[in-house]
């Protein structure tokens, strides 16, 4: 058993390993300095695998969760009416709002009779699951339609989202309207 | 007499009617009621969500009714042989009668103050389904101001007759009723009267959708985000029990005990209801239990839960004092969870 150890390799890649002497000519390395230099070099011609972030960004899977988004509708209203189900649906508790009644003069802003006075998503706290777009009703929050990343910061109190950096910009809405139309 | 319902053998008086025996068994075979409130009297056979399979009539006339039951109007026999889960012909009547309940019910839940604890939510869940074939524009009805504690919404009314029948034997006079015929049938004060009698708040309790809900409560919170706690105090008009549903120390809302058939136990006043909104107001007795799978569950827990105390340097666990500072939701004020020490 023993002597069977020393033969037998359980992988198959088991190697014996000499000592023997270097040559004069392996001793001076220079050929395997210039094996080497061929691998850099050959890599010099090769296509980058990075790209020089933030100046050029990667395209988006379409299923890319991101920021989040409060979506407008058509004719540019808010769709959310804050009926708390993505904070109830939320594992990880990021979700924060306050609903308040919508104004006889507010019609052309919200939705619904109820819409959500503020919205708030601890950036820190959510792991970006995508339970809070299954949960919505109103087909009101998306993590994939921003396209933008979660930018990083260095103070705490700038990683609570509310609707000012939520909800869609209003020229976007304007613009999805104008395509859906043509 | 004897009476059996899907099979469970029950002893009941004469003059009970096979929806009070159902619920004397309780479990699965207690047909749902939109309408029937046996707190009051007069009520049901009119919504005709409790419908069930009469198999065998009585031990003097076997025969099978031939048609489904409405189980909240009709009175066991003796020897009745009663089929209400276990027949298929019931549950296919229940999916019908769904759907005519929400046939004008506007499904605004995501705004509604009831959802959560609505009597047509839970029975569309379990018996509707989930594509409407009525292609008609919903009835819609004008907004209407019945006084300053209690919201109509006319749209989602089911016209159970609950609240007259609250507003007629729990009241002096009544002022509200159901005004017009067939489509055009409203909730309504007759010529735009204010509801303001005393015991005009359990309107709300008893409305089996979110047709009556509390002005006091209106769009501050859903449901599941309150703890329920059962709470009382010294009322000269009532008794005083109530459920307090409370956000951290802040009361947001009072309402009535609710049994397990989301029935009314004590009628309170609506002093207690509308007017006592302080934590020092009431004698907190504990949490209120709910059925397992209610959404009211939801994060919830029946015993208080404290904070844990770790032996170690004083503050150190919280971090530097410059930041302890309350960064979500900073315009509302402080709640028991992030509670300044």
């Amino acid at each position: 058993m023993s002597t069977n150890t020393n033969t037998y390799s359980l992988s198959g890649r088991k190697k014996m390993v000499s000592n023997k002497k270097l040559s004069w000519s392996e001793r001076i390395y220079l050929i395997a300095i210039l094996k080497g230099m061929m691998i850099t070099l050959r890599h010099l011609f090769k296509k980058k695998v990075t790209v020089s972030y933030p100046e050029k960004v990667r395209p988006f899977s379409p299923v890319y969760r991101g920021r989040h988004m409060l979506m407008r509708d058509d004719e540019g209203r808010e769709r959310c009416t804050a009926c708390g189900l993505c904070a109830l649906s939320c594992p990880a508790e990021a979700i924060t709002m306050k609903a308040a009644e919508r104004k006889p003069n507010e019609i052309h802003l919200y939705r619904e009779e109820k819409y959500a006075e503020i919205y708030e998503i601890n950036m820190l706290r959510c792991i970006f699951c995508g339970l809070c777009e299954e949960a919505c009703p109103k087909e009101a929050i998306y993590l994939t339609k921003s396209k933008q990343i979660t930018r990083a910061d260095v103070d705490r109190e700038n990683f609570i989202y509310g609707k000012d950096k939520l909800v869609m910009p209003l020229e976007m809405a304007l613009q999805n309207t104008k395509q859906n139309q043509a | 007499m004897k009476v059996t319902i899907d099979g469970h053998e029950i002893e009941v008086e004469p003059g009970t009617t096979i929806l009070q025996a159902a619920r004397m068994i309780g479990g699965e075979s207690v047909p749902p009621a939109m309408c029937y409130y046996s707190k009051l009297e007069d009520t049901g056979g009119k919504c005709r969500a409790c419908l069930v399979e009469v198999s065998k009539g009585s031990e003097a006339d076997p025969r099978p009714m031939p048609k489904l039951m409405a189980s909240c109007k009709t009175g066991v026999m003796d020897g009745m042989e009663v089929k209400s889960i276990s027949s298929d012909r019931v549950l296919e009547a229940r999916k019908a009668v769904t759907e005519f309940l929400l046939i004008n019910h506007p499904l605004d839940c995501p705004v509604c103050d009831q959802a959560g604890e609505c009597d047509l939510q839970n029975l569309s869940f379990q018996h509707g389904i989930s594509q409407k074939r009525f292609k008609e524009d919903k009835r819609t009805f004008e907004p209407e101001n019945i006084g300053d504690n209690i919201q109509l919404h006319m749209n989602r009314c089911i016209l159970c007759y609950r609240c007259v029948k609250v507003a007629e034997q729990l009241t002096d006079d009544r002022v509200h009723g159901v005004c017009g015929r067939g489509d055009h049938a409203q909730i309504s004060t007759y010529i735009s009267n204010a509801i303001d009698n005393e015991f005009s708040g359990n309107m709300i309790d008893v409305c089996p959708v979110g047709a009556l809900t509390d002005k006091t409560f209106r769009f501050k919170s859903r449901v599941w985000f309150n703890k329920p706690y059962n709470a009382h105090r010294n009322c000269t008009k009532c008794s005083g029990k109530v459920t307090l549903w409370m956000f951290g120390e802040e009361i947001q809302r009072v309402t009535a005990r609710k049994d397990e058939f989301h029935e009314v136990e004590e009628f309170i006043c609506n002093q207690c209801r509308f007017d006592h909104k302080e934590p020092t107001d009431w004698v907190i007795e504990g949490p209120r239990k709910f059925e397992k799978f209610s959404v009211i569950n939801q994060n919830n827990y029946t015993r208080k839960l404290d904070k844990v105390v770790i032996k170690t340097e004083e503050h150190i666990l919280e971090g530097r004092e410059q930041d302890r500072i309350k960064i979500s939701m900073k315009n509302i004020p402080y709640t028991e969870h992030e509670s300044k020490e």
